[in-house]
């Protein structure tokens, strides 16, 4: 079985994020990318996988301009087999990025697909739960255990109750929750190592993806800022100011 | 014309908080259209009895399905029924609140469907155009759905309950759902549970932070001060990556969404990922010995000081207060 896992390249969570003069888009200049943390888990999770011999292949693939072959590389180095780099320099939207991850899926021969259950910058939690369905396949989102077994994966999902267990059959597409696991950090071979990975590059137009969007940003705003409030000096203090100013107990 | 169909929530016949919510924000998308009809759909054991209840709030068309296959949850079934109700009623707009059950689904219907998605709208600006956190809400955008068919999810947080609104509606069981063969199977629901309000529906929240140090901390620091003020308890991903807490208590940009009259959050240093999930509470209180802890840029009141001093003392300080 091979395993494809798209990565998506997005600011470090570090980042102060500032909006441009039109409220267009956000300032991109001298940002630090980072892979997706929540792609880096997938990745992780994959490799894990076909370390156990459940998988043969790990597959990353990640849509964007040139320099989208820095997060590539970087999963490379975690460990994935080799990468596929889907050239644009368009915005994509999660229906964009479904449709190209599904064109890249039936190149191939794949028995799961593994990504993040969102993008830290769209906050959109879309793009795997779009693609399963585009490819007619189940979908286990949100995952924080992932065991197979006869064919057939078990996963335990983090959901609004509790944790629910379902059982999919494969192929399927599995979306990554945080406690899934720990990512390693690339190690220097692994950099080196990484570098002579197989890389196919391609564009869009190559995969006879139409990338408008269905959901297009008309306007970014920062939100309203919260006034500080004051410090207290004790517990005394506090119980009066929620009692009688803010009047909440 | 277009009339829109909503996915409510129900359990056991009864509504959610988060499912009028997300009523209340379909509701405000048919005024900004102008026309068209609301109509609604829940699935599972109860869901008859729900969609009579639904019936008070306006809607023209309540669909409901007990048929086994929604017992549990799963989203290839839940997309098929949801795609079966929005051509028997000739809806255009799906809408679902951004519950787990919401996000996971959604999706799929918007990918059968040719439909465009806002994810977790916190405004209604026009029929068409949404507003939406991104970024860890360090940007607020507005989006357009720029598809014929368009599919909504809420933040049930941003939006107040729909008011009654006249009967004159129906309901109606949906039937000849049908769910593909791959779908999958129900395993089991480890329920984190208690008899605590719900987290995202609670007037008060008390959320501890990695500061606990362990689960028995939050039983022995966090509950009492819960139970005098009757709040839910939420965490910090560190509280919960450490095991302190259960995963679905975890409050910021990836976790639940929460916006009570009162927030108090405790050894909890504010990085934007949490505040991304509280900052929209009515008054904030900050308990950190840290007097630089970014959490006191935005709470109302902050108190510096060791929590393992001043806790016991506060929850005894608010038995009395409360009197
Ligand atoms: C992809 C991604 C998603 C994330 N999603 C979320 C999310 O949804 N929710 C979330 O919360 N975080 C999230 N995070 C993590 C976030 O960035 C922070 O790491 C996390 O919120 C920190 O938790 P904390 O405040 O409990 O811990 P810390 O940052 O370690 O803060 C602990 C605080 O406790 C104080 N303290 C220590 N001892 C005491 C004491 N005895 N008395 C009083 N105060 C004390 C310290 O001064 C400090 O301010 C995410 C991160 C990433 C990368």
């Amino acid at each position: 079985m091979k395993i494809l896992v798209p990565v998506k390249r997005v600011p470090d969570y570090e980042t102060k994020i500032k909006i441009n003069g039109e409220g267009t888009g956000v300032v991109t200049d001298g940002i630090k990318w980072i892979v997706n943390p929540f792609d880096e888990i997938a990745v992780e999770e994959a490799i894990k996988i076909r370390d156990a011999g459940t998988a043969t292949e790990v597959v990353v693939v990640g849509i964007g301009p040139d320099d989208v072959a820095a997060q590539l590389r970087y999963a490379m180095a975690m460990g994935a087999d080799r990468g596929i780099h889907v050239k644009t320099d368009e915005p994509v939207d999660s229906d964009g990025a479904s449709r190209v991850i599904e064109a890249i899926y039936k190149k191939d021969e794949y028995g799961l697909v593994l990504m993040g259950k969102q993008a830290i910058d769209s906050d959109a939690n879309q793009t795997g739960q779009l693609l399963a369905a585009r490819l007619g396949v189940p979908q286990g989102c949100f995952v924080s255990k992932v065991e197979f077994a006869d064919e057939k994966v078990t996963v335990t999902r983090e959901v609004d109750g509790g944790l629910e267990t379902i059982r999919l059959p494969l192929p399927c597409v599995l979306t990554t929750d945080l406690r899934l696991n720990e990512p390693r950090y690339a190690s220097l071979p692994g950099i080196m190592q990484a570098k002579k990975k197989p890389m196919d590059e391609m564009s869009v137009a190559d995969l006879g993806v139409d990338l408008t969007p269905k959901v297009r940003v008309l306007k970014m705003s920062p939100p309203p800022e919260r006034q500080a409030g004051r410090k207290v000096e004790s517990v005394e203090e506090l119980v009066t100011a929620l009692k009688d100013e803010a009047k909440v107990l | 014309m277009s009339d829109i169909l909503v996915f409510l929530e129900q359990t056991d016949g009864s509504l959610p908080k988060a499912s009028l919510t997300t009523a209340e924000a379909a509701r405000q998308i048919k005024e900004a259209h102008g026309a068209g009809n609301l109509h609604a759909l829940c699935l599972g054991k109860g869901s008859a009895k729900a969609a009579e209840a639904a019936l008070s709030y306006g809607f023209a068309t309540v669909y409901y399905s007990e048929d086994g296959a929604f017992d549990n949850y799963l989203a290839m079934a839940y997309a098929a029924a949801f795609e079966k109700a929005l051509s028997e009623s000739g809806a255009s707009i799906g809408v679902a609140p951004a519950t787990t059950t919401g996000k996971d689904f959604f999706p799929r219907v918007a990918a059968a469907t040719a439909a465009g998605q806002a994810s977790d709208i916190i405004a209604v600006n026009s029929d068409k155009s949404f507003r939406r956190p991104m970024f860890a809400g360090d940007v607020l955008a507005d989006v357009e759905v720029t598809t014929d068919k368009k599919l909504i999810t809420v933040r049930p947080t941003a939006f107040g309950e729909i008011a009654a609104a006249g009967g004159g509606g129906k309901t109606q069981e949906l039937t000849g759902v049908s769910v593909p063969e791959n779908a999958g199977e129900f395993v089991n629901l480890e329920e984190s549970g208690g008899d605590r309000p719900e987290l995202t529906a609670a007037d008060v929240v008390i959320s501890g932070g990695r500061a606990l140090q362990s689960a028995e901390n939050f039983e022995k620091y966090i509950y009492p001060l819960a139970d005098v003020l009757n709040a839910a308890v939420g965490a910090s991903r560190a509280a919960v990556d450490s095991g302190y807490a259960p995963n679905d208590w975890q409050v910021g940009q990836t976790g639940k969404v929460v916006a009570p009259e009162l927030y108090i959050a405790i050894g909890i240093s504010g990085a934007i990922q949490h505040l991304a999930g509280m900052k929209d509470s009515k008054v904030i209180v900050a308990i950190n010995k840290d007097p630089d802890a970014p959490i006191f840029d935005l709470a109302d009141y902050g108190l510096v000081a060791d929590l393992y001093d001043v806790l016991p003392q506060l929850t005894e300080a608010i038995k009395s207060a409360k009197g």
